[in-house]
């Protein structure tokens, strides 16, 4: 079955992609001087597009990648590299000035795939054209010993002349070469086809990859439900946006949502179980959409990445102006328990004293709110991710919340520094209050907690290139199927016309390939059956006869 | 039927561990008559070293040379037979544990570390007996098989294990079946083609001339060019599974769930890494001027890759693919 070493056989021809790549051999210098600089422009692109070269540039990009799952990204997290900045105060700018906060943007890695990518088309361009002659080009000619190829079989039975040797391997898919009384016929070229097309299809993921990066957008945005707090898809509407370098802002498709019901079932054990967030696009009729099934508009998709609860929170003040704010708090942990921030920069302001804000009167609200909160103290953790008994804790803060200061803080924390430096000074103690309740502040002003709104984290991405990218991965597949199951091999016959008839039959695989001897047996058996079987041949009778195949 | 798949676990846990011992036997009585023969006749081993082909008979010496040979070697060759019998049982514990796990759960079997773990490891043992019923002058190998079997699932069993939960919102998906199934059918067979490799190592090691430990065990097993194919058709048919579940499937998904088809997540790093690396085993091991040594020790780098990305990534990083506990 398994022909020993049919390698050591096969010679290495120049249209084996093993050998393809290798530099070509060097040739007997000739009369005349070559241009050092040219010689050397010469050497060093054989050198990168050899496959030594390419072996140590796919090393390289591995190894490259590593630091990329090892560190923060901020292409993935930001807030994981500003933790890392963090704890490492004096390591991070180091390793953020060799780019490894953004491995895959930095220039290291890019040059290590742009030689990697030059190196490809540096040698499949070259194959390229010698593919196409190869297949435009007949069979080689019939080696003088045919029994000295890995297959040989005599056939001695007379089976017709070469051209209908011929005609039964076209028949089975041969490209052959009728001369005179040989025939040459060779197979297999799909192999070579599939892994040029592999090769140019990682270029066009490349390019697909590429078109994206500079054609496509994404923003996100947290939308709590209801229609005053619908946003319409501009830049200044979301929280965090990237475009891409040839996007303008004007170019982002108009479009308003309004979230209009979000809902969550989870299990007894408080795993989430589904999630479902409607939308009103524009003025259109509601559309659901979820985890895995986003919502496709024209020209952008929105993504659900995430919920959470938005406490309703009404403050009257000192002198009796009531504010109501829907404030969304941030999830702590998977059974939503959430905190925040409720600020009421405008409280407090002396209806006779001409209607300024009253800097030191400022009032805010630091909230942990619990959609099922324990029946005993301590209130700190939720203990189901469902509302089922909602309570909202609340620390009073009054003074300067540092809101005009033009420095950006978070919105689910207060400004811890205008809390050290005693300008937002707590007011009282922290208090729960469950769903309606009322709490009072010293000076007579009065907190109610009225309820919560859910709200959805969404983002909204355009990608032009993943058509481009899609497309190259899937025929770079189909190439690498056919390259990696593709079997280039040649079989030759000779048609010896002396006193008895004799045809002689030889087998080249140039691939390791070792179901050949099979294959070369039934094709020696299909040129006899065609051969029976044609109705031009006088002798009909043989039809039913074995074929004595000699090897 | 949750308690059922872990006791199912137990017992093949235990079937692989006899597996294990089984091949360790024949292993030993093996290697005992072999010592016992190379200290009688050592000019016969040295030419047995200098012909790759004929080394590989040296299991398998004529009877009528060695007159204690018979029963030892039936004892050896019976323990053989036993241990892959008994893999094979244990190959169908293994499916029982998957199949009552997915009951229990009432999905496929694939929704965090644990079962995917599991599923690897079945894939791989399955993939083995289909190699084996190909190549059956390779049971040797089977010691290390098992020995990784038992390892794998211990770790499961004990590090990973998770109580059954239906799926996260987040992985309820058609591409949940297409992308993790591929994945996991890739990482079964790219986990078992290390053993060739690692043996074409071994074996090529002792042909030099090697005699150090690991390289002794080089003698029992067969013939370097025939590990070294094996080991390319093992990879060759992983790759296209792997490059379509990882980096086709995976990404289309993603798109739907995450709204990027590719965001270097840690776990699509470290795909890419196993891709990149592999595809460089692919290459080198088509190309003449690279040794087929340094082409198998990519292999081998690859395997530490994969190992890296089912074990490693989640347990030291945690990103998007983080999900059941791991």
């Amino acid at each position: 079955m398994h022909p020993k070493k049919t390698l050591r056989f096969a010679p290495r021809l120049p249209g084996d992609p093993a050998v393809a790549v290798q530099d070509p051999p060097v040739t007997a210098p000739g009369p005349e001087r070559v241009n050092p600089v040219l010689a050397l422009l010469r050497n060093s692109w054989r050198q990168l597009t050899s496959m030594r070269t390419a072996l140590i540039l796919l090393f390289l990009l591995a190894v490259a990648a590593i630091p990329g799952s090892v560190l923060p990204q901020r292409s993935v997290n930001i807030d994981d590299v500003n933790r890392y900045f963090a704890a490492h105060p004096d390591l991070a700018p180091v390793l953020d000035r060799l780019g490894m906060f953004e491995v895959f943007a930095s220039i290291w890695f890019s040059a290590i795939y742009v030689l990697l990518f030059t190196s490809l088309v540096g040698c499949v361009v070259p194959r390229l054209a010698e593919h196409w002659r190869a297949m435009r080009t007949a069979p080689p000619a019939v080696p003088a010993r045919l029994d000295r190829l890995p297959q040989h079989a005599t056939i001695e039975r007379p089976i017709g002349g070469a051209e209908e040797i011929g005609a039964a391997l076209r028949k089975r898919r041969w490209r052959v070469a009728v001369r005179g009384d040989t025939v040459s016929a060779e197979k297999g070229y799909l192999k070579e086809s599939g892994n040029l097309l592999f090769h140019f299809a990682l270029l066009a993921v490349l390019g697909g990859v590429a078109f994206g990066s500079w054609y496509g957008w994404h923003g996100n945005r947290l939308l709590v439900t209801g229609p005053d707090t619908a946003f319409c898809n501009t830049l200044q509407q979301f929280d965090e946006s990237g475009l891409g370098p040839r996007v303008d802002a004007a170019d982002l498709p108009r479009f308003c949502l309004e979230l209009t019901d979000f809902k969550a079932d989870f299990l007894p054990s408080g795993q989430p179980s589904s999630f479902r967030a409607t939308v009103r696009v524009d003025d259109g009729p509601p559309r659901d959409f979820s985890v895995n099934h986003p919502l496709r508009l024209d020209g952008a998709s929105v993504h659900l990445l995430g919920h959470g609860y938005a406490p309703v929170i009404r403050y009257t003040d000192r002198y009796g102006q009531a504010q109501t704010t829907v404030a969304p708090f941030m999830t702590l942990d998977g059974m939503l328990t959430s905190e925040g921030v409720a600020a009421f920069p405008d409280a407090n302001v002396d209806p006779k004293a001409g209607g300024a804000r009253d800097p030191n009167a400022q009032v805010a609200f630091e909230g942990l709110y619990m959609p099922t909160a324990p029946d005993q103290p301590p209130y700190t953790r939720s203990v189901f991710p469902a509302e089922r008994s909602p309570a909202l804790m609340l620390w009073a803060y009054r003074g300067n919340l540092g809101l005009d200061a033009g420095i950006p803080s978070s919105v689910y924390r207060l400004d811890q520094r205008q809390v050290a430096n005693g300008r937002l000074k707590p007011v009282g103690e922290a208090k729960l209050l469950r769903l309606g309740e009322k709490m009072a502040l010293d000076d007579g002003s009065t907190v109610e907690f009225l309820g919560t709104r859910q709200y959805a984290t969404l983002s909204v991405r355009a990608d032009p290139g993943e058509k481009i990218a899609l497309g190259g991965a899937a025929i770079g597949l189909l190439g690498l199927l056919l390259s990696l199951t593709g079997r280039r091999r040649r079989v030759f016959f000779r048609v010896t016309t002396g006193g008895s008839s004799l045809v002689e039959a030889g087998g080249l695989p140039r691939t390791d390939y070792s179901g050949f001897a099979e294959e070369f047996k039934q094709t020696i058996e299909a040129v006899q059956r065609a051969e029976t079987a044609g109705p031009t041949h006088d002798d009909g009778k043989r039809a039913n006869e074995e074929g004595s195949v000699k090897r | 039927m949750s308690a059922l798949s872990d006791q199912l676990l137990v017992v093949a846990i235990l079937s692989y561990v006899a597996a294990m011992v089984c091949h360790a036997a024949e292993y030993a009585f093996g290697n005992r008559s072999h010592i016992g023969r190379a200290a009688e006749r050592p000019a016969r081993e040295l030419v047995a070293v200098g012909y790759g082909s004929s080394a590989v008979k040296v299991d398998e010496p004529p009877v009528a040379e060695v007159v204690e040979g018979p029963p030892r070697r039936d004892r050896a060759a019976l323990a053989g037979m036993a241990a892959v019998a008994v893999t094979a049982l244990a190959a169908l514990v293994h499916l029982g544990v998957l199949v009552t796990r997915g009951v229990a759960a009432e999905r496929m079997p694939w929704g965090n570390m644990y079962e995917f773990v599991l599923s690897v490891t079945f894939v791989g043992s399955v993939a083995w007996l289909v190699v084996l019923s190909q190549r059956p002058a390779i049971r040797h190998l089977g010691l290390f098989v098992a020995t990784a079997m038992v390892l794998l699932l211990g770790v499961a069993g004990m590090v990973l294990y998770t109580d059954v939960a239906p799926l996260v919102p987040a992985l309820k998906s058609t591409w949940f079946v297409v992308h993790v199934s591929a994945a996991v059918l890739s990482s079964g067979i790219f986990l078992l083609g290390f053993v060739p490799a690692a043996m074409f190592l071994i074996r090529s090691g002792y042909d030099r001339g090697k005699r150090s430990f690991p390289y002794s065990l080089g003698r029992r097993v067969p013939e370097a060019a025939a590990l070294d194919r094996l080991t390319f058709r093992l990879h060759a048919f992983a790759f296209p599974i792997w490059t379509f579940g990882a980096l086709i499937a995976g990404p289309i998904w993603a798109e739907a769930a995450w709204g990027r088809y590719w965001g270097w997540d840690p776990k699509e790093v470290w795909a890419f890494i196993s891709w990149i690396v592999y595809a460089g085993y692919l290459h080198a091991r088509a190309t003449p001027s690279v040794k087929r040594t340094t082409a198998t020790w990519i292999a081998v780098i690859g395997w530490l890759t994969m190992l890296m990305n089912l074990f490693g990534v989640n347990i030291f990083f945690t990103g998007l693919h983080s999900y059941g506990g791991l």
